[in-house]
């Protein structure tokens, strides 16, 4: 039984790795006031150059900046349609989801569509925190990248209420047309914000490919965007509930996967299932006191 | 340069039909550098996508059939969004019409074509309207954003589909994941032999016809634009914005689920978990290249159709990976997006 | 030397010449008016200097320097700081986060320190407001305050006050113009925009008048009167509107019981609210917009339920009624902002038919040609400058209000709710449509006006109830309704 419980709280933090990446990604474009729906393809395409760029170079590190980089990149794109042009956030941030996952496919098709094996590299390894003790030194037995997300977590929040950049962010998401008064270019602070939450997601699917996986495939996202975009809402865009949600969501993951090993008779599907029909729930009961940006969704244009 | 500047007023009219054609310039220039990089000649790629399939009956026949489940889904798409109301969920939608489709084919095998046929239309409307009906309760009464509900809905009807293929209605013959068969009165009839060419696509005319008359002619068109344009006035109008965005939601599912039904009926004959590929989503492209107009939808999806056709030709004669097709697709919606707003601006002397 | 010159401007928007040649000095020390009427460009050339509009000639000159003012930073960086009607303030942050937003001194910012030179601020300028304290919680009196603060934590030396006393009471504009004199003591420079002749007269040192963007004087005020000033305002002897009196039946047709409504924040907007409009007269609602007037409309129209009371139509109780119930009953409705009532997206034709949809209902189907013709009357009968296939968003907002009035009288209603029917209009829209409530009384009809404009209140009713914190305070007939009465009821006085 207390391996059980282990298992599952080491596999939870695991798991909620890349949502906490995703969702504080999608946090900072949201308190920015844009919705921003090409988040399934940056985390998918932000996976698959990682990974390509891993495999060309040997360097693992080198993978993972590449898809920061590719994260940035898609940030501008969304900056570009959202921003600077004002199209309809939901359709632009769909149709970079579109286009970010046919060039990735696309792109793992010219350099490894020969392969007959599905490709793979040295994946990063695991870090003992806290070195042998039992219980708590298996549960913080997890990947670099896991204690970075975790780590985020708190500097998000920092950043977000005690800095000039987290009061600028707050500010433009209720009210874009009080901050451009306050003498503050809204074009740029909603560009930065959805270049840093570009770069976030990029991450998210970078390890998955990086650590977790060490390969790349179609489904490796697998709608975890999509989940991110509901766990903002549950955790009422505020960072530390992001935490919260990510591990609840990893959790029940967590949980099929450990139940799946104990011979249970379920259909494993309703489990691979059962995350997101309790997200629906959660949205259900949360809904009612989402305190969303209240400009959200709405293009900012000054005369 | 300096003696002109740019004025928000609309534009004039030669350059609102100038912006289509430009954006579909500029994106096949942008798709052209990934023709390049998979080393293939642009002007070779562009010929097979867009000529070579019109080239013989049998490849323009198969853009109709291509076509076919994108005007279903387009239309599906408008339908909704005409009325303010985001359906992201088409593409779950399309599967909820297609297990009920498959599920009818499957258990009656006694009964006629002209019964079954109809029975199978209406299961899989009803289908897609029930998929439809959560996310549309949760915007309608608690204000909760239809893009995320609608997509998690499509996430869960794909493992419920795959549970269904995997355990329930495996294949007992070939153990593949896939459904029995339909009985033979439940396919739609040919319209054209040898090709795969069916009813299905006069089906999803006729509900081109339909929506058209609706959105146009009808008291409910006229209050769902209303709501779409301006909720607010809508509602002071006397309109029941609410009832009528709900009404739109369900409808919409329905129809995406007749795009279920179609690909059932018409193509496959069995469930499988690629009865779809991205029809669902795709329509939102072809939705918004055509306006939001159902004449205008029904030309979109057409000419998507093309080109999913030319970019397995593309793939075949130049060995560049398929998902090129998808990647001058999403350029094309991003493009035409960027492009639509220039309606609204023109330049003018200072 | 001027603390602001203003030389040369011109403006265009679209069709309409904003500003035309404007030529406007502000002298240190002073409060300088700017008076005009809604549309005159006063608001328009003050956007300009604060860097929210790029004029289309012209130049700025800040303490005889020429500065180029590109954006509202750029205003600040020379010292002029602005404080609107629509505040600028972010709502769920605190008055310190509000004041300091954009400038604060370093990139670490902490709760306590900014409350601390806020508060510190506060003291120094005499401008009383809790910094710790979410602006979403403070009144519209403390928030204009946080405004003026915001404005001077960042040192301007000149102040621009778009139309400030709009939503205060006569307390609290003394209050303001208190502060004012006070700062201008100290060396500020003031611009003071207003439509408000008497506010104009009472605080201010010089006034420029403009009219259809061009200044038609430059007075000092000892050397001008109300009455000279109203006439380089409006260009004519402004006899005010002829008044008629009404033929009342005294058949009470409308009556308003005790009704409570709560708004959407979750506060009680109305309280006991009761009221009853004969037939032939028009019941005026005078009272500062803030103090339920909004709350009422929304009841009246049917958009919002209220939580206790009756509204009865003829001895019919159309409480809980739908829009489309009310509007069947013989109720005519007006929305207050003509932007969210009506929808621009759509013709003149459609905007007309979606309130009637039965009518032109056939098996299913829409009867286009009775849309139109239908359409057609009603644009000949308001004098609508548009064909019914227009979108109305192309209409000028004269057109559409009267798209908006024709709406609600061609039914011939039994009683008609004018919501701050003139607002943001030119003067000939607002006479028409004045006129045309005018008509609809002299009719036999039942008018309930709900304006925030005193002077129309003053000129079309024919008794006035005055509505103060969701209740009403009182209900005079016109002929005993003077503007001190008014004001003080208005007020809360009893």
């Amino acid at each position: 039984m207390e391996e059980f419980i282990v298992g599952f709280l080491a596999a939870t933090l695991r798991i909620a790795t890349p949502l906490i990446f995703g969702t504080l990604g999608e946090l900072f474009c949201e308190r920015a006031g844009i919705l921003n729906l090409g988040i399934e393809g940056t985390m998918f395409f932000g996976a698959f150059v990682g990974f390509a760029a891993a495999a060309g170079t040997g360097s693992l590190l080198i993978g993972l900046l590449a898809a920061i980089i590719s994260g940035i990149l898609a940030g501008l794109l969304m900056s570009l349609l959202a921003v600077i042009l004002g199209v309809n956030q939901h359709v632009s941030g769909l149709g970079i989801t579109l286009l970010l996952t046919a060039l990735a496919m696309f792109g793992f098709g010219i350099i490894f569509g020969h392969n007959r094996v599905l490709p793979s590299i040295a994946s990063f390894s695991q870090i003992k925190l806290l070195g042998d003790i039992p219980i708590l030194g298996t549960i913080f037995t997890q990947y670099g990248l896991t204690y970075v997300a975790i780590l985020l977590i708190p500097i998000c929040a920092w950043i977000l209420y005690h800095t000039n950049f987290g009061l600028n962010l707050r500010s433009v998401g209720q009210n874009p047309e009080a901050t451009d008064a306050a003498g503050i270019n809204v074009y740029r602070l909603r560009t930065i914000a959805l270049i840093i939450g570009g770069g976030l997601m990029a991450m998210g699917g970078a390890f998955l490919s990086l650590a977790q996986l060490g390969s790349f495939t179609f489904g490796i996202i697998n709608g975890r965007g999509w989940v991110c975009i509901a766990l903002i809402i549950f955790a009422n865009w505020e960072p530390i509930r992001v935490f919260w949600g990510a591990l609840l969501f990893g959790g029940v993951s967590s949980l099929q996967l450990r139940l799946q090993t104990t011979g249970i008779q379920l259909p494993y599907e309703a489990f691979l299932a059962l995350p997101y029909i309790v997200t629906i729930i959660a949205l259900s009961l949360a809904g009612r006191n989402a305190s969303y940006p209240a400009a959200m969704l709405k293009p900012y244009k000054r005369e | 340069m300096f003696k002109y500047k740019i004025v928000r007023s609309p534009a004039p009219v030669w350059m609102r039909t100038l912006i289509p054609i430009a954006a579909i310039l500029l994106s096949f220039i942008i798709s052209s550098i990934f023709v390049i990089i998979a080393g293939a000649n642009p002007f070779a790629a562009f010929y097979n996508f867009l000529i070579a399939p019109l080239s013989s009956q049998s490849s323009a026949l198969e853009v109709l059939v291509k076509s076919t489940p994108l005007i279903l889904t387009g239309i599906a798409v408008t339908f909704a969004f005409t009325a303010g109301y985001y359906n992201i969920g088409a593409e779950g939608q399309l599967y909820a019409g297609a297990i009920a489709a498959a599920w009818i084919g499957i258990n009656f095998p006694q009964l006629p074509s002209e019964v079954i046929i109809p029975l199978m239309m209406v299961g899989g409307f009803v289908a897609g309207m029930l998929w439809a009906l959560i996310p549309a309760l949760l915007k309608v009464y608690l204000k909760i954003d239809e893009v995320v509900t609608t997509l998690l809905m499509n996430s869960i009807i794909m493992y419920f589909v795959s549970y269904l293929l995997n355990d329930y209605w495996r294949n007992p013959q070939s153990g593949y994941p896939q459904s029995p068969d339909i009985s033979a009165a439940a396919h739609f009839v040919r319209l054209v032999p040898k090709s795969r060419l069916n009813a299905d696509f006069i089906m999803a005319i006729v509900v081109v016809i339909i929506v058209y008359f609706l959105i146009r002619r009808t008291p409910l068109g006229l209050q769902m634009r209303a709501s779409g344009a301006n909720a607010s006035g809508a509602r002071f109008a006397g309109v029941n914005v609410p009832r009528t965005m709900l009404t739109a939601a369900l409808v919409s599912g329905g129809i995406a689920g007749l795009a279920g039904m179609g690909e059932i009926a018409g193509i496959q004959f069995h469930l499988i978990e690629a009865i779809s590929s991205n029809f669902g989503y795709t329509g939102i492209i072809v939705a918004t290249l055509g306006g939001l107009h159902p004449l205008g939808v029904a030309v979109a999806a057409l000419f998507i159709g093309l080109i999913g056709t030319g970019s397995q030709t593309v793939s075949l004669a130049l060995g560049v990976p398929v998902y090129l097709g998808d990647i001058v697709q999403s350029t094309l919606l991003l493009v035409t997006l960027g492009m639509l707003l220039l309606q609204n601006y023109r330049i003018e002397r200072r | 030397m001027y603390a602001i010159e203003m030389i040369g401007v011109n403006k265009r928007f679209g069709n309409v010449q904003a500003n035309k040649d404007i030529h406007f000095c502000l002298e240190l020390g002073e409060i300088h008016a700017l008076l005009g009427e809604n549309g005159a460009g006063k608001t328009t050339l003050m956007r300009i200097l604060y860097g929210l509009y790029r004029p289309d000639a012209g130049e700025i000159l800040v303490n005889g320097q020429k500065t180029q003012i590109l954006s509202p930073k750029d205003a600040i960086q020379a010292g002029i700081g602005m404080v609107t009607q629509h505040f600028t303030l972010v709502p769920t942050l605190t008055v310190a986060e509000n004041v300091v937003l954009g400038y604060t001194h370093s990139q670490i910012v902490s709760q306590k320190d900014i409350e601390a030179r806020v508060k510190a601020a506060s003291e120094k300028f005499g401008i009383h407001v809790d910094p710790s304290v979410m602006v979403k919680y403070l009144s519209v009196g403390e928030r204009q305050r946080v405004e003026i603060l915001k404005a001077l934590y960042r040192n301007a030396r000149v102040l621009i006050m778009d139309e400030p006393t709009a939503v205060l009471v006569p307390q609290e504009v003394n209050v303001l113009f208190d502060s004012l004199l006070q700062l201008v003591k100290s060396g500020l420079s003031v611009i003071f925009i207003s439509h408000k002749l008497n506010e104009v007269m009472a605080v201010c040192n010089r006034i420029t008048v403009l009219r259809d963007g061009q200044v038609t004087g430059i007075v000092n005020k000892c050397d001008t009167t109300q009455k000279d000033l109203a006439k380089m305002m409006v260009g004519r002897d402004t006899a005010g509107l002829a008044r008629q009196v009404g033929h009342k039946t005294g058949t009470p047709v409308y009556e308003i019981k005790d009704l409570n409504a709560v708004n959407k924040q979750g506060l009680k907007a109305l309280k006991g609210v009761s009221l009853s409009v004969q037939k032939g007269e028009i019941l005026g609602i005078a009272g500062v917009s803030g103090n339920g007037q909004s709350e009422l409309t929304q009841v009246l129209t049917g958009l919002l339920v209220p939580t206790s009371g009756t509204i009865e139509l003829e001895g019919k109780d159309i409480t809980h009624a739908t829009p489309n119930e009310i509007t069947k009953a013989g109720v005519g409705r007006t929305p207050e902002d003509r932007h969210e009532g009506m929808i621009g997206d759509l013709t003149v034709a459609e905007n007309f038919a979606l309130e009637d949809l039965e009518k032109y209902t056939h098996n299913g189907f829409l009867d286009q040609k009775a849309i139109l013709k239908d359409a057609e009357l009603k644009i000949k009968d308001f004098q609508i400058k548009a064909s019914p296939t227009d979108h109305l968003r192309k209409l000028s907002g004269g057109n559409m209000q009267k798209v908006v009035m024709a709406r609600a009288l061609s039914r011939n209603p039994k009683v008609m709710i004018a919501s701050q029917p003139t607002r943001g209009l030119d003067v000939g829209a607002t006479e028409y449509i004045r006129k045309k409530l005018l008509e609809e009384r002299d009719r036999g009809g039942a008018v309930l006006l709900l304006s925030e404009d005193l002077d129309e209140i003053m000129a079309l009713s024919d008794r006035i109830a005055v509505i103060y914190e969701g209740c009403i305070r009182g209900i005079l007939p016109a002929s005993e309704a003077t503007t001190e009465k008014l004001g003080m009821l208005m007020a809360g006085a009893c």
